[in-house]
C-alpha cells in the first residue's frame, strides 16, 4: 500500500480511522479467544512459540502446508479425524522414523504424502515441551503490537504530510496577499502623487551601456574569452572523463531483491549467495536454488519487529511487497507452493548487470577477497544499508591503481610470499609491501 | 635550351598509332573501380538527386548520432542457472579425461571445460601409450562447433524424428530377416571392445548382419603381413626409446604412421646429454618430419626402396646382395647392416612401405635381429581395415545381396578411389542409413542420415595396443539433435540400456577385473598386462624367401606417385576446421592446399616452376596427373627439395565438397588415384596452362649459412669437445677488444631476482616439427583465422611459428663453412654468386625446425619504439602488451628482430566479411574467456601464456603454498609431448628450466642483438657418426 494519495484527504482520513478502529476490536476478540484456548490445554502457548520457532517452522507453518503439514490446531485434528491421542503426537515427535518402521498405519501415510521426507527426531523435547507447542498450535498468541503499531504509523504518516502541505500552503497564500497590498499601496502613492502634481521623472542615462562598453575593452573580452575556453575545456574534459563510468548505476531488477534485508537486517555473509567470489574470477549471481535453500520456509516477508519504517513505507517497501517478490521467485524456479514441489517450468531470471567491467581488464574475486582479504565492501559499497543495489564504485583504472598503490598486502601466514617478502622488503627496506611494489602495476597482471 | 627527344614509354606510344594508349591517355583505370553495393548500379546511382552537400550532412548527422549513442553503456544482462550444477563454478575450468579415436586419431586427451563449454585439448600425462594430442586431436574441440554439423536425422536431405528412423530401420531389418539379403555395417577402425560387444550382439540377433572395417587410409599391407607371420590382424608396435640404430623405409613414424605417437619415445632417446644417442636412417620419396629429423636422410623412389629392404633382408641373413636391377644401393646396404651388427639387438627397421612382402620382410628382420624396440605380443590396433572385404562388399552389393547398409563414420563416395563404383551399387541396395557429422557425399547419397555427435559428446572406449585401454566420456550434452552411432544400434538391436550402461557392463565383465570403474573413468585410461597369443607359420621360412625374391625383383617405376597424409589435415575427416587449414605444414610451409611435390630435377625436366611474385606470394605451375584411367586436373605444384627423383607426393585429405563451407574446399582429391589402396603407383605428369596462387608462410628456404640461428653439431663434436666449439658465444666489439655480445649493455638491467621470473628452453633435439604446439596455442590464445588470401599477403596470425630450414649443401655445417670461405665479390667462391648459390637448399637438404614466438626479450626493441606504451615488461620476465592501449602504429614489428609480432588488419571476429569461427556463436564458444579476444588495428602477439602463469601464482597464493617446479606451462610447453619445450622459473634454482639455463647447449636466438631473450634454444645435435 502506498502513501502517495494526498489529496482527497478527508476520505482518507476517515478510511484509516475505520481501519484503526476494525482493527484494535479485531484484536481484542482474538486476545480473548487465545487466553481461552490456552486454559483448556494446560501448556504454554508463549514457550510454545519459541519452541516452535526454533525447532519446527524450518519445516511447518501453522496454517499452511511446507516441507510438512500445517500444524493449527493439530492435535484438536488428528484426534477428531483419525483418532489419534497425545502419547502417538508424542512418540512420532520424538522418533518419527521409529513408528514408520514399525508400520503405524498414519506414520506411513503422511511420509508419503510428503515426498518421504523424513522428519527430523525430537529426542530432546520433553512432554511438557510438546505440550507447550501444542498449546501454541492450537492458538498462537497474538503478536498484535508490532500490527498494531504499524497502522498507527502508517496514519501518522498520512497526518504529518498532510499539515506540512497545510502550513505551506497558508504561508503562500499570506504572501501573495503581502505582495498583492503592496502593489496597491504603490499605485495609491503613484496617483497622490499624480493628484498632488509632483513629476516623477525617470533619469536616463547618457553613458554607454555597460554592455557595448564590455565589446570595446579588448583585454577585458581576450580575458573573458580565454576563461570561457578554459572553463568549457575544463567541462569538456569533466564530462569526457565520465563517460563509461556507471558510477551510481541502479538499474531496476526484475525482481526487487533488497541487500539491506539480506545481508543488512539477517546478516547472511556475502559469500553464501556469491560462493565462487572465494575460488574464482567471478562472485557469481547466485543460482535460484541458492534462494531456495531459505525461501522454502521463508514465503513471506514479515519486516522488521517494529514494522516497515517510514522511509520503507513512503517507498511502498509494504510486507505485501516484499512477499509479491518471494512470488515472483517461486514463479522463476518454478515452485509450487501448494504442493511443495518444483514444477519443473522454470524461467531463469534476467538481472541488469550492475557492475560491467570491460572485457579488456581481468579482475580475480578470489585473488581480491581470498588471498588479500579485501572486504567486499571496500569497493562494493555498504552493500548491507542497499536496498537498491548499486555501482559503489567508479571502477576506473585510476581507482584500481590507487588502492593498489595504497594497499599494503597481507604477507603474513601464507608461505607463497615467504621468500618474496624476504627479499622484496630487503629491496625497499620496508616491512610492509604495498600491491605495486609486489608488481601489481605492472599492465599485463590486469590486460592480456 | 630545350631538347626535341620524344621520350616514349612502350613501343605503342612511339609508333603512336594506338588506341590502347589513347584511352590510357584518357582513363586512369582501364575497368571499373570494383565499387560495391550503392554504387555498383549505375542506374540508381544516376536517378538519385543526392547532392555531395547531402552525403556530408549526413556523414556529420551519423558521426554525431555514432558519437552521442557510444556514450551510454548498453544493458547487460546476467542469467544465472535456475539449479547450478554442484560440479560447475563460472570462472574455474573443469577437466576431463576422454579418448579420441576417429579412425585416424588415437589419443587419451584431457579436456577443458568452462562453464560447460569444452575449449581445449590437453595431452593426458597418466596414459603410457598414445596420450599426446597432435595438431589434429587439438583442433578437433573447434570441430565440436562446426556451423556445418548435420544438426538432427534426415531421410532423403529432409529432416525426419530419430522415432521414423528407428521405425524404419526396425521395419527394414524385419523384412530382412528372412530374406537372403544381408544387412552390412561398414565403419572405420573403432578398436573399441564396446563396439565389439554390440558388432557380437547385434550379429547374434540378426542372422544376415556382417560388419567390417573400412579405412580411409588403410594400413592393409601390415596388417596382412602380421596376420601371415603371426596369425592376428594386427601392427607390430616398436618402442624407439629402446633402438640405438633405427632404419625406417618410408615410414613416416614421426607424423602418423601406424596412428602416431612414436615421437615421444624417439625423442627420448635423442638427448645427447645422455652420453648415447640413436642413430636414424631414413629412406624415402617424399620429405617428411621423419626424414627431416633424421641423421641420415635417402631419397629414394618406392621400388628402390623395395630392391634396397630386400637386400638388407639378405646381407643380414649372409646371403649374396649385390647385384641385381639396382646395384647403386649396395655401399648404403652394407654402411646399415654393418651399422645393425655393431648394436645387435638394440637396432629397429620399419616399414612404411604399401607391399605385403616388404611389411613381411620387415618383420622377418627386426625377428632375425631380435630387436628390443620390436614388439609382437602387445600389438597395436590403430588400424584394422580390410582391402579384400571391401572389394567382397563392392561385389555384393553389386550383385543385390546387400538389402540394407549402415555406414559409420565413413565416407567412402569422397575418400575411396572405387567411388563411382560404390556409388552405383549403393543405388543396387536401396536402403543407407549413414551415421555423419557434416554432410558429406556419402551422407548425401544415402536414404537416412542418423546425425552422428562429436566424440567430446559420446561414451565410448578404445584399445590401441593390446593391455592399453581408453575411455571416451562426453564433456558437454549433444549439441543438436544427435545420436552416437552406437546409440543407434543398440536401440535397433532391441536393447533399451543406454550406450554408457553398455560401455561400464563391458569394462567391469571384461576389463577391469575388479578395478574401479570410477579411477578408470577419471583417468580415462586403464593398462592391464594382456599379451595377444601369436600362431606362428609353419612355412615361415619359405614365405621369407619367396618374400624378399619378389621384394628384389620388384619392377622399375621411373614415374612414382607417392600418396601420404599431411600432418595438418590426416586423411580430411576434419577438413571443415578452419585451425587445420590455416595450419603451415611442416615440411613447405603452406597452408589452406594440397599439391604436387616435385624434385628439382623433374621440375627442370617437365617444365614445372615456382615463382615469387610482387605481394610476397608464392606461385606455382598446375600439372596433370594420370594414373590408370583416373585423370586430375590443375594440381599445383611445389619443388621440393629432398624429393627422391623420379617419384611425385600428393596429399590425401583435400578436395573436399560436399557439406564443407566454401572457404575449405581447398585442393584435389588424391583419394582418387589410390588405387588398391596402394599409397605408390605410376603416373604420368604433364605440366599445364596457368599458375596456382599459394599461401605460404615461409618464403625463406634457407639459413644463407647463418649457423647461429639454428645451432648444430655432430655427437663427436659435441662429446670430445669444448662447447665452445660448437656453441659459440656471439662476440662484438668494444673498445676494439672482442668481447662476448652478452657481455655488452646499452640499458640498465632489471632486477629480476625477486618473485618469478620466466623462462622458456626449446630443444631443437627434440623438437619434430609436428605442430602440436601451433594449434595448441591457437585454441589458447583466441587467435584468428584470416583466410587463405591474408595468408598470402602475409598477414598470419600465428603467434608461435615453426621456421623450417634447408641447408644448402649436405649439410648446414658445409653451408657455414662455405660462408667463411667466400672471398672477394667474383670469382668461383666470390660472395655475389656464392650467396645466390646458398640461397637454394640442396637436392637432399638437411632440415631443421625451430619454434618461434615472442622472445620476451629483456632488452625489447619493441618497447623502446612504441609511442603509447602499450608494451612493457614485466618483472617476471614477460613482455606484455596491452591490447586497449595499442593504437597500431607498428613500429614494434618494424623493430622486432625475431618477426613475431602480429597485426590486425582487420576486425577478425563478428565481421561478415570473414567466415570462420569467430564470426558465428557456435564457433565462439570454443573461445577462452581467460583471453581478449582483439579488436581491429590492435597488434598482438604471444603473451608466455601470463593467463596461465597467472592462474598458477593465484592458486599457490589461495592455497598458501609455495609454488612446485612443473606447476607452471604454457600452452606450447603442456602441448609437447616430446618435451621439446619447457618453461618455468628461473629464479627457483632447483627447477628443470635453472639447469636447462645452465647447460653447455643452450644459446639465444640472435644473441649479437643484445636482446637478451627469456626463450632460449638447445643447440640440435644429429649423431651423423657413429660417436
Amino acid at each position: 500500500m502506498r502513501t502517495n494519495s494526498n489529496q482527497n484527504l478527508p476520505v482518507l482520513n476517515h478510511i484509516f480511522k475505520t481501519a484503526l478502529v476494525f482493527l484494535v476490536f479485531t484484536f481484542a476478540a482474538f486476545a480473548q479467544d487465545t487466553a481461552e484456548a490456552s486454559a483448556d490445554l494446560g501448556g504454554d502457548p508463549t514457550a510454545g512459540k519459541q519452541l516452535f520457532n526454533q525447532n519446527c517452522a524450518a519445516c511447518h507453518a501453522l496454517n499452511r502446508k511446507m516441507t510438512g503439514p500445517a500444524l493449527a490446531n493439530v492435535e484438536t485434528r488428528l484426534s477428531e479425524d483419525e483418532g489419534l491421542d497425545k502419547e502417538w503426537l508424542y512418540a512420532w515427535i520424538k522418533n518419527s522414523a521409529g513408528m514408520i518402521a514399525s508400520g503405524d498405519a498414519y506414520a506411513n501415510k503422511i511420509y508419503n504424502e510428503y515426498n518421504k521426507a523424513a522428519m527430523t527426531a525430537f529426542p530432546t523435547l520433553s512432554n511438557a515441551d510438546i505440550d507447550n507447542i501444542l498449546a501454541y498450535t492450537a492458538a498462537p498468541p497474538p503478536a498484535p503490537v508490532a500490527a498494531a503499531a504499524a497502522t498507527e504509523a502508517q496514519v501518522v504518516v498520512a497526518e504529518s504530510g498532510i499539515a506540512d502541505e497545510l502550513i505551506l500552503a497558508i504561508l503562500a497564500l499570506v504572501l501573495a496577499v503581502l505582495v498583492i497590498m503592496l502593489f496597491t499601496v504603490q499605485r495609491t502613492l503613484k496617483r497622490f502623487a499624480q493628484l498632488s502634481g509632483v513629476e516623477i521623472k525617470e533619469e536616463k542615462p547618457a553613458r554607454t551601456p555597460i554592455w557595448k562598453a564590455f565589446i570595446q575593452n579588448q583585454f577585458l573580452m581576450f580575458v573573458s574569452v580565454v576563461v570561457l575556453l578554459l572553463m568549457s575545456a575544463y567541462y569538456a574534459y569533466a564530462y569526457m572523463m565520465q563517460v563509461g563510468i556507471d558510477q551510481g548505476y541502479a538499474p531496476v531488477q526484475p525482481i526487487h531483491y533488497s541487500h539491506k534485508i539480506h545481508a543488512g537486517d539477517n546478516k547472511i555473509e556475502c559469500t553464501y549467495c556469491h560462493s565462487s567470489a572465494r575460488v574464482s574470477k567471478h562472485s557469481g549471481i547466485p543460482s535460484l536454488n541458492v534462494c531456495m535453500n531459505c525461501h522454502k520456509s521463508i514465503y513471506e516477508y514479515k519486516g522488521n519487529p517494529e514494522g516497515p519504517s517510514k522511509e520503507d513505507l513512503a517507498n511502498g517497501y509494504t510486507n505485501e511487497f516484499y512477499t509479491n517478490e518471494i512470488k515472483k521467485l517461486y514463479k522463476a524456479v518454478g515452485w509450487d507452493e501448494e504442493t511443495q514441489s518444483y514444477t519443473g517450468e522454470a524461467q531463469p531470471v534476467e538481472w541488469v548487470r550492475i557492475h560491467n567491467l570491460p572485457d579488456f581488464a581481468y579482475f580475480n574475486h578470489s585473488q581480491h577477497y581470498s588471498v588479500a582479504g579485501v572486504e567486499c565492501q571496500t569497493c562494493h559499497g555498504p552493500v548491507e544499508e542497499m536496498e537498491i543495489m548499486y555501482q559503489y564504485s567508479p571502477l576506473t583504472m585510476g581507482w584500481c591503481i590507487n588502492c593498489h598503490r595504497e594497499t599494503n598486502v597481507a604477507l603474513t601466514d601464507n608461505p607463497y610470499y615467504e621468500k618474496i617478502h624476504e627479499a622484496l622488503s630487503k629491496k625497499y627496506g620496508v616491512e610492509e609491501l604495498t600491491a605495486a611494489q609486489m608488481g601489481g602495476l605492472e599492465c599485463g597482471k590486469c590486460h592480456y | 635550351m630545350s631538347s626535341n627527344k620524344k621520350y616514349w614509354r612502350s613501343d605503342f606510344e612511339l609508333n603512336g598509332d594506338s588506341k590502347v594508349i589513347e584511352s590510357l591517355g584518357k582513363d586512369e583505370f582501364t575497368e571499373d573501380l570494383p565499387v560495391v553495393g550503392f554504387y555498383e548500379d549505375k542506374n540508381e546511382l544516376d536517378s538519385s538527386n543526392a547532392s555531395r552537400r547531402d552525403f556530408l550532412k549526413w556523414v556529420g548527422f551519423s558521426t554525431a548520432a555514432a558519437t552521442v549513442a557510444a556514450c551510454e553503456g548498453p544493458i547487460k544482462k546476467s542469467v544465472p542457472y535456475v539449479v547450478q550444477p554442484d560440479e560447475i563454478v563460472p570462472g574455474v575450468a573443469n577437466y576431463y579425461a576422454t579418448s579420441i579415436a576417429n579412425g585416424y586419431d588415437f589419443a587419451s586427451v584431457l579436456v577443458k571445460t568452462r562453464e560447460g563449454r569444452p575449449i581445449k585439448v590437453e595431452n593426458n600425462d597418466s596414459a603410457k601409450v598414445l596420450g599426446g594430442a597432435n595438431a589434429r586431436v587439438q583442433a578437433s574441440v573447434l570441430s565440436l562447433y562446426d556451423k556445418n554439423r548435420i544438426q538432427g536425422p534426415m531421410a532423403n536431405g529432409a529432416p525426419i524424428e530419430w522415432d521414423n528412423l528407428d521405425t524404419a530401420v526396425a521395419a527394414r531389418l524385419n523384412a530382412l530377416a528372412d530374406s537372403d539379403q544381408k544387412v552390412v555395417l561398414v565403419s572405420h577402425t573403432k578398436s573399441s571392445p564396446s563396439y565389439n560387444r554390440l558388432v557380437a550382439l547385434f550379429a547374434e540377433k540378426y542372422d544376415n548382419f556382417e560388419h567390417l572395417v573400412y579405412d580411409a587410409i588403410s594400413s592393409d599391407s601390415s596388417l596382412s603381413a602380421f596376420e601371415q607371420r603371426y596369425g592376428v590382424r594386427a601392427l607390430a608396435d616398436y618402442d624407439f626409446s629402446k633402438a640405438d640404430v633405427i632404419i625406417s623405409f618410408d615410414a613416416d613414424f614421426l607424423g602418423d604412421w601406424q596412428g602416431g605417437g612414436y615421437s615421444k619415445g624417439y625423442t627420448a632417446h635423442r638427448k645427447p646429454e645422455n652420453g648415447t644417442m640413436s642413430h636414424h636412417i631414413q629412406l624415402e620419396s617424399n620429405m617428411t618430419l621423419s626424414g627431416s629429423n633424421a641423421d641420415k636422410r635417402i631419397p629414394l623412389s618406392q621400388h628402390q626402396q623395395k630392391i634396397t629392404l630386400a637386400k638388407l633382408y639378405n646381407t643380414l641373413k649372409g646371403q649374396d646382395a649385390s647385384g641385381g636391377s639396382d646395384a647403386s644401393m649396395d655401399a648404403y646396404v652394407s654402411a646399415m647392416a654393418s651399422k645393425i651388427k655393431a648394436v645387435g639387438t638394440k637396432a629397429v627397421v620399419v616399414c612404411g612401405l604399401d607391399d605385403q612382402m616388404a611389411q613381411y620382410i620387415t618383420l622377418a628382420i627386426n625377428e632375425m635381429i631380435q630387436s628390443e624396440a620390436f614388439d609382437t605380443n602387445k600389438p597395436r590396433y590403430t588400424a584394422q581395415g580390410s582391402l579384400q572385404k571391401w572389394n567382397a562388399l563392392l561385389d555384393d552389393m553389386e550383385a543385390s545381396r546387400v538389402g540394407m547398409l549402415l555406414l559409420d563414420g565413413v565416407n567412402p563416395l569422397y575418400n575411396s578411389p572405387d567411388a563411382d563404383r560404390f556409388q552405383s551399387a549403393m543405388s543396387k541396395v536401396g536402403f543407407t542409413v549413414s551415421s555423419a557429422f557434416l554432410n558429406n557425399e556419402t551422407a548425401n547419397a544415402s536414404t537416412f542420415v542418423a546425425a552422428a555427435s562429436h566424440f567430446m559428446e559420446s561414451w565410448g572406449d578404445m584399445q590401441v595396443k593390446a593391455g592399453f585401454y581408453g575411455l571416451t566420456q562426453p564433456v558437454i550434452r549433444e549439441l543438436f539433435d544427435t545420436r552416437q552411432f552406437e546409440a543407434c544400434l543398440l536401440k535397433w538391436a532391441g536393447v533399451e540400456e543406454s550406450y554408457y550402461d553398455f560401455v561400464r557392463q563391458t569394462w567391469e565383465t571384461s576389463i577391469l577385473e575388479g578395478s574401479s570403474w570410477n579411477k578408470a573413468l577419471q583417468d580415462g585410461v586403464y593398462v592391464r598386462d594382456e599379451n595377444v597369443s601369436l600362431s606362428r607359420s609353419v612355412t615361415e621360412a619359405d614365405q621369407e624367401l619367396s618374400a624378399a625374391r619378389s621384394l628384389s625383383n620388384t619392377r622399375v617405376n621411373d614415374s612414382e606417385l607417392v600418396l601420404y597424409a599431411k600432418t595438418g589435415m590426416g586423411d580430411g575427416s576434419q577438413a571443415n576446421n578452419p585451425w587445420l587449414q590455416e595450419f603451415p605444414d611442416p615440411i613447405t610451409r603452406t597452408s589452406w592446399d594440397n599439391y604436387l611435390t616435385v624434385s628439382k630435377t623433374d621440375a627442370e625436366k617437365l617444365g614445372l616452376v615456382n615463382e615469387y611474385v610482387a605481394n610476397g606470394g608464392l606461385d606455382g605451375s598446375y600439372a596433370k596427373l594420370t594414373v590408370g584411367e583416373q585423370v586430375l586436373e590443375n594440381v599445383p605444384v611445389i619443388v621440393q627439395p629432398g624429393q627422391a627423383v623420379g617419384t611425385f607426393g600428393l596429399a590425401f585429405g583435400y578436395g573436399r565438397k560436399s557439406g564443407i563451407q566454401t572457404e575449405m574446399q581447398t585442393g584435389v582429391n588424391a583419394f582418387k588415384l589410390y588405387l588398391n589402396n596402394s599409397k605408390s603407383q605410376q603416373v604420368k605428369v604433364e605440366k599445364m596452362s596457368g599458375m596456382h596462387e599459394f599461401a605460404c608462410v615461409q618464403l625463406q628456404r634457407t639459413l644463407m649459412g647463418r649457423g647461429d640461428i639454428i645451432k648444430e653439431t655432430d655427437m663427436n663434436s659435441y662429446l670430445h669437445e669444448d662447447a665452445a666449439v660448437w656453441n659459440k658465444i656471439p662476440q662484438v666489439s668494444l673498445d676494439h677488444q672482442e668481447v662476448p655480445a652478452s657481455s655488452v649493455d646499452l640499458w640498465d638491467s632489471f632486477d629480476r631476482s625477486v618473485g618469478h621470473h620466466f623462462n622458456m628452453s626449446i630443444d631443437l633435439n627434440a623438437c619434430t616439427g609436428c605442430g602440436a604446439c601451433v594449434i595448441a596455442c591457437h585454441a589458447e590464445n583466441n587467435v584468428p583465422v584470416v583466410g587463405k588470401r591474408e595468408i598470402r599477403v602475409s598477414r598470419d596470425m600465428h603467434w608461435l611459428r615453426i621456421d623450417r630450414y634447408y641447408s644448402s649443401e649436405e649439410s648446414f655445417e658445409a653451408d657455414n663453412e662455405k660462408k667463411e670461405d667466400l672471398d672477394g665479390l667474383f670469382g668461383s667462391n666470390g660472395s655475389l654468386g656464392g650467396f645466390g648459390e646458398l640461397e637454394n637448399p640442396s637436392n637432399n637438404p638437411q632440415v631443421a625446425f625451430q619454434p618461434v614466438m615472442c622472445q620476451h626479450c629483456n632488452h625489447a626493441p619493441c618497447e623502446t619504439v612504441c609511442p603509447v606504451a602499450a608494451t612493457s615488461h614485466s618483472r617476471q620476465g614477460q613482455n606484455h602488451m596491452a591490447y586497449n592501449r595499442c593504437i597500431g602504429t607498428r613500429y614494434c614489428a618494424n623493430n622486432c628482430p625475431y618477426k613475431v609480432r602480429r597485426f590486425n588488419w582487420f576486425l577478425y571476429n563478428q565481421n561478415d566479411e570473414f567466415d570462420f569461427n569467430m564470426n558465428n556463436d557456435l564457433g565462439r564458444m570454443v573461445l577462452n574467456p581467460d583471453v581478449n579476444v582483439r579488436s581491429r588495428g590492435v597488434m598482438e602477439k604471444c603473451s608466455m601464456c601470463i593467463q596461465r602463469t597467472q592462474k598458477t601464482i593465484l592458486d599457490a597464493k589461495r592455497d598458501g603454498r609455495a609454488i612446485k617446479d612443473g606447476e607452471f606451462n604454457t600452452a606450447c610447453s603442456a602441448a609437447c609431448d616430446n618435451g621439446a619445450i619447457v618453461f618455468g622459473d628461473v629464479n627457483d634454482h632447483e627447477s628443470e628450466i635453472a639447469h636447462l639455463k645452465e647447460n653447455n647447449r643452450m644459446y639465444h636466438l640472435l644473441e649479437h642483438v643484445g636482446t637478451q631473450p627469456n626463450v632460449f634454444y638447445q643447440v640440435k645435435v644429429r649423431n651423423t657418426e657413429e660417436a
